[in-house]
């Protein structure tokens, strides 16, 4: 922007109500320069816009000066989504998180997008109903963010992701027209389905300044297993075989060998470390529903080879096996700092072929790889742990997360499942959609952003980009 | 010309790249979530002082984030990859000092100098102003110095903070050597009174030694001992800080104790602390280690003695935990186990109960407007809480609550106690 920041500066400060919500001094911009993945770009403003008519008024401002608008919510993204490659004016949510309505008639929640996403389902609860996506990061994320990724988490294995639970937007076009679209009706099929093309579009083909989610009845119980294997390809056979059985989980979670032993050599929890791999189920539902179908779970794990079944008593108990789970990150970060957190999903029955992709490639590239997280969907999860200081290891890790993505697509998966393309997958997706389908998502984004204002350099490779893990 | 690399080994820039920004800290960190800038949060500072270290912004861009930061490490607590945040902090701290030394203006630099290097280390002049605090209140002449605008030579932040400041008691005269009793005690303690404890809340410290008697304890409070240096810590006077821990350790070398106790949230986290100034190394470091490993919070103890739990002390009571006493000290537990003890109260639990109350060692005072928001964040949970009591561990969190009480007008229907007033008061001692 250059010539004319200062200008845009003054033109901003006059249309946010609170000018100390533009804020441009050097530890303010670099401090929006960065999300949970990889790299560094500074911003050339940052604005906290707080209502839809300063949404407009910012976008107008920008489409005038063709300068790069970049949403972001409290940038916990994993795949670069808040980034301002292109620098520009990054728009800071976080502040707008003022409305938070639960309308218990119609079972939704009218947000606006600064709403701290577990925030929604603590608020539903108090009506007996449930907001079921749940990324780990739902603590700390934006619902905002959370729509423009289109975020999974555990309980997406029953009960499906973001995008599942949108009925209706309200959005802020690259021109600075405001649009609603969907409404609070569960069926609506009124012309193109924008809301679903927008959920997951990463802030590359407008703003959302309000959301409409639907929600549903929240079970009276959950009821928690830990499973234990000999061999990790039976843990997946029993993924399938319990979901076969016409039982579905809320969740199904994995621990390989290595995870388990990091966080044993970090907590001495007590768990077997001669396992190839933990499966953690969670059912949840009625308590005499889930107790039945518990027990069935427990016969098709043992059918399919499982060590031992242990099925907690109590919530205390289910506690503390969550427990394991949850310091799988903080035990493999000892080892090494950098972690690398991929998320290529595979169709539930290719679980096992995935397994020994993975270790595969563990192999040949000589990488610190363990693999936790959502097995039940198949978004495995599989991690890389390294230093990013080390060059030589970080081009093997580069080169080992390129074949996990090969190994996704030729299995029938995808690239992501949940945290995004943003800049770190885009040169993959041709491998995954093909020119043709490439093609035509780019005519879709050049028709709602001509100029190429919102979030430029995502989701699309630039000419000739390769796949970096770098900060520089 | 700034030295890149002396920069990176000062900046603790290899602790920087545990931190992998995934967020987890925002929802802790008092000064984002009342500030509202990523700017201010922990994980924001960290990539400033990385920044700063690779040469991409200036110490001066980073100056600010560090300077607004409270210290109170609940980051630490939530942080999911245990990144070593208070000593990214302090090297900082360290850093920003030293390069602000040389363009300090005499004025600050004499007033610092008689904070730190003058009044906390010398206990004659703190035991002065403490009596002079206890001739004014007692004489009621603060309240005409208030009015004839004596107090208004001082900044509006230590204006507001005399205010608030409760009316000091005398210590009472304290055994300050071991006694070779022919029954050996329970266990012997050495007692660490702390400065601005001993000076403000004397009382608290007397209230604490005949808690620790009566449960069997011998306790010596050792005349050799000096202040923690935590504020100087803090404030980046590391040369100064070292050498305060050093006396203290050689002080406490000559005794015996089986524990050293403090009920000072603040200096108790300084004092487990005190190998981090030094090398591995370095001689002092075992000699640290061994020091730090002795040093317990009050309520660790009392947690462990039989006391005579009798009276009842019938109050609606909430607890602000000391930030240093959870995040540093990791003593969660214990308080609440004696709180329970005592009959008669009736615990609330106060919302985010784990954020700063933004008193933060002399931070209220040297950063009051950024203070009063952190505060006032607190005091929106304080009264959906609404107790009769507000229990606290640490002298500083002490009087920032009797402030905001103040500052709300809840001051004549709340009130703030030490959870060794509590204590002793339900075991009979006045």
């Amino acid at each position: 922007m250059g010539d004319h920041r200062n200008e845009i500066i003054q033109k901003l400060m006059e249309v946010v109500s609170d000018s100390a919500r533009v804020l441009t001094k050097m530890e303010d911009l670099y401090s929006f320069s960065f999300d949970a993945s990889f790299g560094v770009y500074r911003p050339d403003i940052v604005c906290q816009p707080m209502a839809t008519e300063e949404v407009v008024d910012i976008i107008k401002i920008a489409s005038k000066y063709a300068v790069p608008i970049v949403a972001r919510g409290r940038g916990t993204s994993l795949s670069g989504g808040p980034l301002p490659v292109k620098g520009g004016i990054v728009l800071d949510f976080s502040l707008w998180n003022t409305k938070l309505e639960i309308d218990p008639d119609n079972l939704v929640a009218v947000v606006s997008p600064g709403v701290i996403t577990s925030h929604i389902n603590d608020k539903a609860g108090e009506f007996g109903l449930m907001y079921p996506p749940d990324p780990s990061s739902a603590h700390v994320s934006t619902i905002g963010g959370n729509l423009a990724e289109n975020a999974g988490g555990p309980r997406g294995l029953k009960y499906g992701v973001t995008k599942d639970y949108v009925l209706g937007l309200e959005i802020v076009t690259a021109d600075g027209k405001v649009i609603r679209t969907g409404g609070k009706t569960v069926k609506n099929v009124t012309g193109y389905d924008l809301t679903k093309l927008i959920v997951g579009s990463e802030g590359t083909l407008c703003v959302i300044t309000e959301a409409t989610l639907c929600l549903v009845p929240k079970p009276l119980a959950t009821k928690t297993a830990m499973v234990l294997f000999d061999e990790i390809i039976d843990s997946g056979r029993a993924i399938s075989k319990v979901l076969s059985a016409g039982i579905l989980p809320s969740k199904m979670e994995i621990m390989d060998q290595h995870s388990i032993i990091a966080v044993e050599e970090y907590a001495v929890l007590g768990l077997p470390i001669d396992v190839e791999a933990i499966l953690l189920i969670e059912l949840d539902g009625h308590p005499l529903a889930i107790e039945e179908e518990m027990s069935r779970v427990a016969d098709a794990c043992m059918a399919v080879g499982a060590r031992h079944v242990q099925v907690a008593q109590d919530n205390e108990e289910a506690e503390r096996l969550w427990q394991a789970r949850r310091l799988v990150s903080p035990a493999i970060v000892r080892v090494k700092p950098t972690k690398i957190s991929e998320d290529a999903t595979i169709p539930r029955s290719e679980i096992p072929a995935m397994f020994q992709r993975l270790k595969e490639i563990r192999e040949k590239y000589n990488v610190h790889l363990v693999v936790f997280g959502h097995a039940g969907d198949g978004n495995l999860h599989p991690n890389i742990i390294a230093d990013q200081r080390d060059v030589e290891e970080m081009s093997r890790v580069e080169q080992a997360v390129e074949e996990i993505f090969e190994a996704a697509v030729q299995l029938g998966g995808t690239l992501s499942g949940e945290h995004g393309i943003g800049t770190m997958k885009s040169p993959f997706m041709e491998m995954e959609l093909g020119e043709d389908g490439l093609h035509l998502m780019k005519m879709v984004k050049e028709a709602w952003d001509p100029q190429n204002i919102l979030n430029p350099g995502k989701i699309f490779p630039e000419p000739g980009q390769r796949f970096e893990l770098r900060n520089d | 010309m700034i030295d890149e690399k002396k920069l990176r080994e000062d900046l603790a820039y290899d602790a920087t790249f545990s931190c992998v920004q995934c967020g987890y800290c925002l929802p802790a960190c008092p000064t984002y979530v009342s500030f509202g800038k990523e700017t201010h949060s922990p994980r924001g500072r960290i990539n400033l002082v990385k920044l700063a270290a690779e040469g991409k912004i200036s110490i001066h861009d980073m100056a600010n984030p560090i300077d607004l930061c409270l210290g109170c490490r609940a980051c630490e607590t939530v942080c999911p990859t245990n990144v070593e945040y208070g000593k990214i902090l302090t090297s900082a701290v360290n850093v920003l000092a030293e390069y602000r030394e040389k363009d300090r203006s005499r004025k600050e630099k004499a007033l610092r100098n008689i904070v730190f290097h003058k009044t906390l280390t010398n206990k004659k002049i703190l035991g002065l102003m403490g009596k002079g605090l206890y001739v004014l209140q007692k004489t009621k002449l603060n309240k005409v110095l208030r009015k004839s605008k004596m107090m208004k030579v001082l900044p509006t932040s230590m204006q507001r903070m005399e205010e608030a400041t409760p009316t000091v008691k005398l210590p009472e005269k304290r055994q300050a050597v071991e006694r070779s009793q022919q029954e050996q005690p329970y266990l012997r303690i050495g007692y660490f009174p702390g400065c601005v404890m001993d000076t403000v809340f004397a009382n608290i410290n007397d209230l604490a030694i005949k808690l620790l008697e009566m449960g069997g304890c011998e306790v010596v409070t050792i005349q050799e001992q000096g202040c923690c240096g935590a504020l100087q810590q803090h404030s980046g006077e590391k040369e100064l800080a070292i050498e305060l821990a050093k006396k203290n350790i050689e002080a406490f070398e000559r005794y015996q104790f089986d524990y050293i106790v403090n009920a000072v949230g603040g200096c108790g986290a300084a004092l487990v602390e005190y190998h981090l100034y030094f090398d591995e190394q370095d001689p002092w470091f075992g000699r640290a280690k061994r020091f730090a490993e002795k040093n317990k919070d009050i309520s660790v103890l009392l947690a462990k003695l039989e006391l005579p739990f009798q009276k009842e002390v019938n109050k609606v009571v909430t607890y602000q935990p000391s930030c240093h006493l959870t995040n540093v000290q990791q003593v969660v537990d214990d308080p609440f186990h004696l709180l329970e003890q005592v009959q008669g109260v009736t615990y609330v639990p106060m919302e985010k109960k784990d954020m700063c109350c933004g008193s933060a060692g002399i931070y209220n005072i040297v950063h009051h407007a950024e203070s009063m928001l952190v505060l006032d964040d607190k005091m929106k949970y304080v009264k959906r809480a609404t107790p009769e009591v507000i229990v606290t561990t640490n002298p500083g969190c002490h009087l920032q609550m009797l402030l905001g009480l103040q500052r709300e007008g809840l001051d004549d229907e709340i009130e703030v106690r030490h959870l060794v007033e509590m204590v002793a008061e339900a075991c009979g001692i006045e």
